[in-house]
């Protein structure tokens, strides 16, 4: 796992897009460590493959700067910087076998022949298609288009690589399969690897830190705990999982902790965002950290409005006294009783597992 | 009982087939009529005698083909020596036809990518545009050409006002002048295939060999054009096949000098003068050229589909 406080591979300073009057990326920066897997993660349309795009030279930032281990890169065209990008559908060339695909950078960079050809071969070793090397692209499924691509760009050996969505294409068993292979080939390679997805489960799973992007701007960044477990403010934690958002009252923020009043009055302190503020708030609280109680003595009471069997589990949805509804998942065990539609029941929650957001 | 409705796949096999040879039949009509008879007609005609006052007389003769390749006769008594003549004027027509296409695939190709890369809006227009002089009568457009550079013509008198030149340069009855002819009455099938290819060509490829450290040459020369080349080629193939059995532009533009083989097979069939066997040994000489020119782009295409 990539530490914290390894050397910078990207620099992302201050960086805006803008398509016409239309902002794209605004003021975007993030600090990219050597080696790391490090994810975009973003509903579609937030800016990702813009970002992506923007570190490749695709596409000329509107202002801030991008550096690679300390060059600005800004200004360089596409073929000039060291960064190799696995496109999303992509783009193999057509006309070229999978060997030719792989050995075209590697030419590019002035290698020989000879030379590209052992590099070639080498790589699609490392990703399993060394039988198909003198296959055409059209005669390939799509899982192995994909690790073409995937061989083409870490030929050249870059320092980085950009990957844009590069598991979208694939159905469901083989995405999950390549997810593990795509983790062990960054460890291999030691390669900084940024990968684009919209998927939060591919994000949680492969990452060292994410990214969490919404309309062109960076809404937090961290591990993937970091990110499910303290978010910072609604977008997160509404993207990130499942979660329930409490409106609540807040007296007071001291230090890391807010004072505040839930809907029926009771008095809680829980953890504070950094930036939230005193006024009224959204608490964030895990639907499997909500557990059932007795009404008496509890910190919210609720009417089951929806039962929900996942077989090891139980969505049980209520509606607070305020109108608000809450989602409590519940395990189906012998220990715990599941409500009744339309039962009034308690509902409680640990101190930690609530934490008051930046709106 | 066997035998009964919808009895196993026999049945429905039948039926097909037999609906497939009435509905196949206009097909093999058109094709016969139109193209098999015109050239066996063609064929057989060439190896007639000929007719002093144009037409045939039904004998056997190869003396079409002799008159074509040989001087003094295959079968006279001096031994036979090669006429040069039609050859030249073949050669003439396969070089003029040759620089033709490559003009205007230079020039076509640019254009098409430039149509293909504009908003899809704005492309229909540049279609039109490029489309729009073709409505115009062939002979016309080729004797305005005549028009615009003879030696009293626009180009000329624009020159000599601008200074550039002191005398007209004579460009009519050249073969430069044959040449803008063929490349002006034939470029908009270069542009139009090449621009079906461009507008198929899927851009990200150009940006992923510049992602893979290609110069924009390297990428033209590596990616872009080995990927549109079929329209390419079918460009060169449009320009050239017509070009070579052209005869409007070498008559109007290029004088006695700058014959054709368009223009000699014309000829045997005008009036008395005419030779009907040797226009006829002369167009399946071209023929066979064209279809030479054809085998070879249908095998290239074959062995790029098997790679
Ligand atoms: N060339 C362009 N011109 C104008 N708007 C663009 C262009 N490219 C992307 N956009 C807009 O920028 C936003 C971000 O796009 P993109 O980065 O592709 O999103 P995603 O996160 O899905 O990869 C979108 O709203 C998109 O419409
Ligand atoms: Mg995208």
């Amino acid at each position: 796992m990539a530490q914290s406080q390894g050397a910078v591979a990207v620099d992302i300073d201050d960086v805006t897009k803008l398509y016409g009057n239309f902002t794209a990326l605004s003021a975007v920066s993030l600090a990219i460590h050597d080696n790391e897997f490090f994810t975009l993660l973003g509903p579609s349309g937030c800016g990702k493959t813009t970002l992506l795009r923007c570190i490749a030279g695709f596409e000329d930032i509107s202002q801030g700067a991008i550096r690679l281990y300390g060059d600005n890169i800004a200004d360089l065209p596409p073929n000039h910087r060291p960064v190799n990008t696995v496109f999303q559908q992509y783009a193999l060339f057509p006309h070229m076998d999978v060997t030719r695909n792989v050995m075209f950078g590697l030419l590019r960079l002035g290698r020989s022949e000879a030379e590209a050809r052992a590099r070639a071969g080498e790589v699609l070793e490392l990703v399993r298609l060394s039988e198909f090397a003198n296959r055409m692209p059209a005669q390939l499924s799509g899982g192995q288009q994909q690790r073409v691509a995937l061989a083409r760009a870490l030929a050249p050996n870059p320092k980085v690589l950009l990957l844009d969505e590069p598991l979208s294409a694939l159905d469901l068993k083989l995405r999950q399969a390549v997810r593990l292979e795509l983790q062990q080939l960054q460890h291999e390679t030691g390669i900084t690897f940024i990968f684009v997805t919209h998927d939060q489960e591919e994000a949680l799973t492969m990452s060292d830190r994410i990214a969490v992007i919404s309309d062109g701007k960076v809404q937090q960044v961290g591990s993937a705990r970091d990110i499910y477990e303290e978010p910072d403010n609604k977008f997160v934690a509404d993207f990130i999982g499942e979660t329930n958002l409490i409106d609540v009252s807040v007296a007071e923020i001291a230090g890391d902790k807010a004072l505040c009043t839930l809907p029926g009055g009771t008095r809680f302190t829980c953890p504070a965002a950094r930036g939230a503020h005193s006024g009224q708030g959204h608490l964030s609280v895990r639907p499997e950290r909500v557990s059932l109680a007795d009404p008496a003595g509890a910190l919210l009471t609720g009417t089951v409005t929806r039962l929900i069997y996942l077989g090891t589990d139980m969505h049980v949805d209520m509606r607070l006294s305020d109108g608000e509804s809450i989602t409590a998942r519940v395990q189906n065990s012998s220990q715990t009783t599941i409500p009744a539609m339309g039962d009034t029941v308690g509902l409680d929650f640990e101190e930690g597992a609530a934490r008051l957001l930046v709106d | 009982m066997a035998g009964g409705i919808g009895s196993g796949p026999g049945k429905s096999a039948r039926t097909y087939a037999g609906f497939g040879v009435p509905l196949i039949l206009p097909a093999w009509l058109v094709i016969g009529i139109f193209l098999v008879v015109p050239i066996g007609i063609m064929l057989v005609y060439s190896f007639l005698t000929k007719e002093f006052r144009g037409g045939v007389i039904w004998e056997f003769s190869l003396a079409a083909y002799d008159q074509f390749f040989f001087d003094r006769g295959l079968f006279g008594d001096d031994p036979p020596e090669i006429e040069w003549t039609y050859i030249l004027i073949f050669w003439r027509s396969i070089w003029q036809a040759g620089l033709a296409t490559l003009l205007s695939l230079l020039i076509g190709f640019p254009t098409a990518w430039f149509i293909a890369t504009r908003p899809a809006a704005t492309r229909t227009i540049w279609l039109f545009l490029i489309t729009v002089p073709y409505w115009v009568n062939l002979l016309i457009r080729t004797i305005s050409m005549k028009f615009l550079i003879r030696d009293n013509g626009p180009l000329n008198t624009w020159l000599l006002d601008a200074g550039i030149i002191s005398d007209p340069i004579h460009v009519v009855n050249t073969w430069v002048a044959v040449q803008l002819g063929l490349f002006y009455s034939y470029l908009p099938f270069m542009v139009l295939p090449i621009y079906a290819a461009v507008e198929r060509y899927n851009f990200a490829l150009s940006e992923a060999a510049a992602d893979l450290y290609a110069s924009r040459f390297v990428t033209l020369t590596q990616v872009i054009i080995p990927v549109v080349k079929p329209g390419i080629i079918a460009g060169c193939i449009l320009v050239f096949v017509p070009s070579l059995g052209s005869f409007l532009a070498p008559d109007l533009l290029g004088g006695a000098k700058n014959f054709m083989i368009g223009s000699l097979i014309d000829e045997q069939f005008k009036g008395a003068a005419g030779n009907w066997p040797f226009g006829a040994a002369a167009a399946m000489i071209l023929l066979s050229m064209v279809l030479l020119v054809l085998i070879f782009y249908a095998r290239s295409q074959a062995k790029g589909e098997a790679r």
